[in-house]
């Protein structure tokens, strides 16, 4: 009998959830149970739609379980595109509440309920969901192994939707832990440490069962991603809750010891989630667009071990001049600057891999976006040692250069190489020749780039404006601007960087649409890109290229 | 060569990987972290500090939930600008009871450590309410559903038991009572006596002018009008502090 | 273990454990003979059966 014991487990998980709302007596957790239970019955409903029960003590087909398991992955593309959207939705809404402040819709709606919502829907609904996607997809391949644990895959993939939802709704109800990019409560932080060891688990047992006698570097990357985000997960969410019937909950640590662990997870979510596993994604799905082995596998080795080296350190250039003390603070400036190098080693590595290719870069846009993503991730890796610097970060800390170059990161590395991976996945994942419209895609690359370049340029101004006001004093010894007045002046590029988001999120619709369209199996009639034929490096290709450099 | 032989293990072997990869990354948070729990001069000696009374800890709870700290800080920075404008930088101890630290790091707004007595609760209940009114180019949003919100916890009790568990000293004293302690403070009317011993520079008064409701108002304006005010900062010397 | 000694550990013996490791390691990758073993493994995603 397929599904049922999951429909009993799940449909017992709802009458738990039912029988918590009912006995709590805090507003919050009891709402929040409430959202919980309607979402478990209708997954129990679905399930018990698909109920299969053999007629007449016949045996039901066996599934196939030969292959690569890619049914998650296809699920795992759309789902990321959809948080996606959501994300950057929200980002554009919040932009605009802080244009003009009329927007916000108190209580739920308010800037402060919704701001964690965007962060948390790009960082770990969006990126995760890219993440979680492209590793099984990956690590499949490069091990010719199919994944590890059967079900359980499908376990990770569900449970950690069911993680997003709850963060999300518990954060426009009010329950938040307050520590940036760990703002879920102690009883969703349960949940994903539960989901995040399956994680590991099929990663792992997919690896160990390979037909590859090497580990590619690319499943390095991912494997420190998945153990390092557990380790970070565990510690920084280290928690009592008030009762187990209660939403709230304190932390473990306080003050000055609070804010190093925070700032060590929450760099470090910066270090291993956006980067080591989005490198793992760069090792792998660059060289396979480009059809040439990475320029140097040697390199990618330096890279990760001076990579996980280094980035742990870094924390602390958060806390400049802060209460921390200073030695803690010198010594993250320091592994910061140190950062660069790897980090730029990586980007060489990356664009090098085009050496003998680059004529490609005229055809294929979604090259050309594993280019820009590469650029951008260049730029975000300069700027941030760059801000580390004490110096700097005297005048940068608490003002927008940091939610600037934050995008020029997030919009520019993660999102451009997640764009770049799903459209060379989605053809292969549906068995479809090509792409909807390459042309699209073009659009989509400019939209995205162009929304950017905007986006952190003017956070830049608006950052050194709001930085040198706060600073300006007059002849007489008196501060010049009231802090309002560094508000007011910087209305004109928050509107711009509203514009920004704006066309960063029209990208992703036509993204949407084309996807959509090739999944459906239509190809767009079109004029190719650089006026020669369609070539047809997004269908599948097979055997070892010709030239190898590195 | 030994080392070079085992480098040639790891590439191949997933649990060395497993571990070395761990052991990388545990190292540097386990040096970073661990002096802070041991030195004695991270937090630095001052006078005045004590736990939040049951009604700042209820505020302070709102202030976390409406994520107030994704726009205001409360770190000054030793900067003659930041302690011109917000007053005296701030120490690591004045938040050593702080579970979690409300740091933030990010300034859309101005800096809050040091708002405690700076302005009226008649200014702040208006503000809340409609900061436009108030500071016509402020881009804050509006908290005015907070005067209508009774503070809605049955047991606050439980709160300070567990910020016991995390190392807050509160007394049983202070745990009994702490459903009282949190009414009475917001009634100048009560009897208050218990509670002044209980909590040194406490304000007892109707913060948001309605006696008829403890509101969430109430409890977020006691929260903000102590930041910053515990500390006996003409006491505080620098030199003997230095870390 | 106290704080003294785990400084003390850090900024000697811990050091040069962690600079020998990082030094070794890339010493290891850049060994003769290893950019052989290097190519064939860079090869690994296009010996893929899809």
């Amino acid at each position: 009998m397929r599904n049922l014991t999951e429909a009993v487990i799940v449909g017992l998980a709802t009458f738990l959830a039912f029988i918590a709302a009912g006995l709590s007596d805090d507003a919050l957790f009891k709402a929040h149970a409430w959202v919980l239970c309607v979402i478990l019955l209708a997954t129990t409903i679905v399930l018990l739609r698909r109920v299969e029960i053999p007629a007449n003590g016949q045996a039901l087909p066996p599934t196939d379980t030969s292959g690569y398991m890619d049914g998650v992955i296809r699920y795992g593309t759309i789902a990321t595109l959809f948080w996606g959207i959501t994300g950057f939705l929200v980002g554009v809404l919040i932009a605009a509440q802080l244009a003009w402040p009329e927007l916000n819709i108190e209580p739920y709606f308010n800037f402060g309920r919704l701001r964690p919502l965007h962060t948390s829907a790009v960082i770990f609904a969006f990126g995760g969901n890219a993440l979680i996607c492209t590793s099984f997809y990956v690590v499949q391949r490069t091990c010719r192994a199919r994944l590890f644990g059967g079900k359980l895959a499908w376990f990770v993939f569900w449970g950690y939707q069911l993680f997003i939802v709850m963060a999300a709704t518990g954060y426009l109800l009010g329950a938040t832990q307050s520590k940036e990019y760990a703002e879920p409560e102690w009883y969703v932080d349960i949940w994903l440490t539960i989901v995040w060891l399956a994680y590991l688990v099929v990663y792992m047992g997919t690896i160990v069962k390979r037909k590859e006698p090497h580990i590619y570097v690319a499943n390095w990357f991912y494997l420190s991603f998945i153990i390092t985000v557990a380790m970070l997960h565990l510690v920084n969410n280290a928690a009592v809750p008030v009762s187990l019937l209660d939403a709230k909950s304190y932390g473990v640590f306080s003050g000055v010891q609070d804010a190093l662990v925070q700032w060590w997870y929450g760099h470090n979510a910066v270090g291993f989630f956006l980067t080591a596993g989005f490198l793992g994604m760069m090792y792998y799905f660059v060289p396979k667009q480009a059809n040439r082995p990475v320029f140097s596998y040697r390199l990618s080795i330096i890279h990760f071990w001076a990579l996980i080296f280094l980035y742990i350190w870094a924390g602390p250039h958060h806390l400049h001049y802060t209460a921390l003390p200073d030695w803690a603070q010198n010594l993250g400036m320091v592994f910061s600057i140190m950062l660069w190098m790897p980090s730029w080693g990586g980007m060489i590595n990356g664009l090098m891999t085009l050496q003998g290719a680059w004529d490609k870069l005229r055809t294929d846009p979604i090259l050309r976006m594993f280019v820009i993503s590469l650029a951008f991730y260049g730029m975000s890796t300069f700027e941030g040692p760059m801000m580390s610097i004490k110096t700097v970060n005297s005048l940068s800390h608490y003002t927008d250069w940091t939610i600037g170059h934050v995008h020029s990161g997030a919009l520019g590395w993660n999102g451009m190489v997640t764009f770049g991976a799903l459209y060379y996945l989605v053809p292969k994942l549906w068995n479809r020749t090509q792409l909807y419209s390459l042309r699209m895609v073009n659009w989509h690359l400019w939209l995205a780039t162009v929304g950017i370049v905007i986006y952190a340029s003017v956070l830049w101004v608006a950052g050194i404006t709001q930085g040198l006001m706060w600073r300006e004093f007059d002849s007489q010894g008196f501060l010049v601007n009231s802090f309002v007045e560094s508000v007011a002046a910087i209305h004109p590029e928050y509107v711009m960087r509203t514009f920004g988001g704006l066309l960063y999120l029209s990208g992703a619709l036509i993204m949407a649409y084309n996807i959509w369209r090739t999944i459906r199996g239509d190809v767009r009639e079109e004029t190719p890109i650089g006026g020669i034929a369609i070539h047809t490096s997004n269908v599948a290709e097979k055997g070892t290229p010709s030239t190898v450099t590195g | 060569m030994s080392f070079l032989e085992k480098h040639k293990k790891l590439e191949r072997n997933l649990s060395l990987l497993f571990v070395g990869s761990l052991v990388a990354v545990l190292i540097g948070g386990i040096v970073e972290i661990a002096p802070l729990f041991y030195l004695k001069n991270t937090i630095e000696k001052v006078e005045g500090m004590r736990p939040y009374t049951p009604l700042e800890l209820a505020g302070r709870n709102i202030y976390v939930r409406e994520g107030c700290y994704l726009c205001h800080s409360q770190m000054i920075r030793p900067f003659r600008d930041e302690v011109e404008r917000y007053g005296h930088y701030s120490l690591a101890a004045e938040s050593m009871y702080d579970h979690p630290f409300q740091w933030g790091s990010k300034r859309t707004g101005p800096d809050l450590a040091r708002v405690g007595g700076r302005y009226s609760d008649e200014w702040h209940v208006q503000h809340l309410k409609n900061p436009q009114g108030v500071v016509p180019q402020s881009i804050m949003p509006s908290y005015a559903f907070l005067a209508s919100a009774p503070v809605e916890i049955k047991d606050i009790a439980k709160h300070l038991k567990v910020n016991k568990i995390v190392g807050v000293p509160y007394s049983d004293e202070m745990i009994e009572n702490a459903m009282a302690d949190m009414a009475v403070q917001a009634n100048p009317d009560g009897d208050t006596q218990g509670l002044e011993e209980r909590y040194a520079k406490i304000s007892i008064r109707n913060f948001d002018g309605d006696l008829k409701l403890l509101s969430e108002m109430d409890a977020l304006i006691a929260y903000l009008q102590m930041l910053g005010t515990l500390v006996d900062l003409k006491a505080y010397s620098q030199d003997e502090n230095l870390r | 273990m106290d704080y003294t000694l785990f400084r003390e550990l850090a900024d000697s013996w811990g050091l040069v454990y962690l600079f020998v490791l990082f030094v070794g390691a890339i010493l290891f990758t850049f060994r003769p003979g290893s950019k052989k073993i290097a190519e064939e493994v860079s090869r690994i995603p296009f010996s893929e059966d899809e």
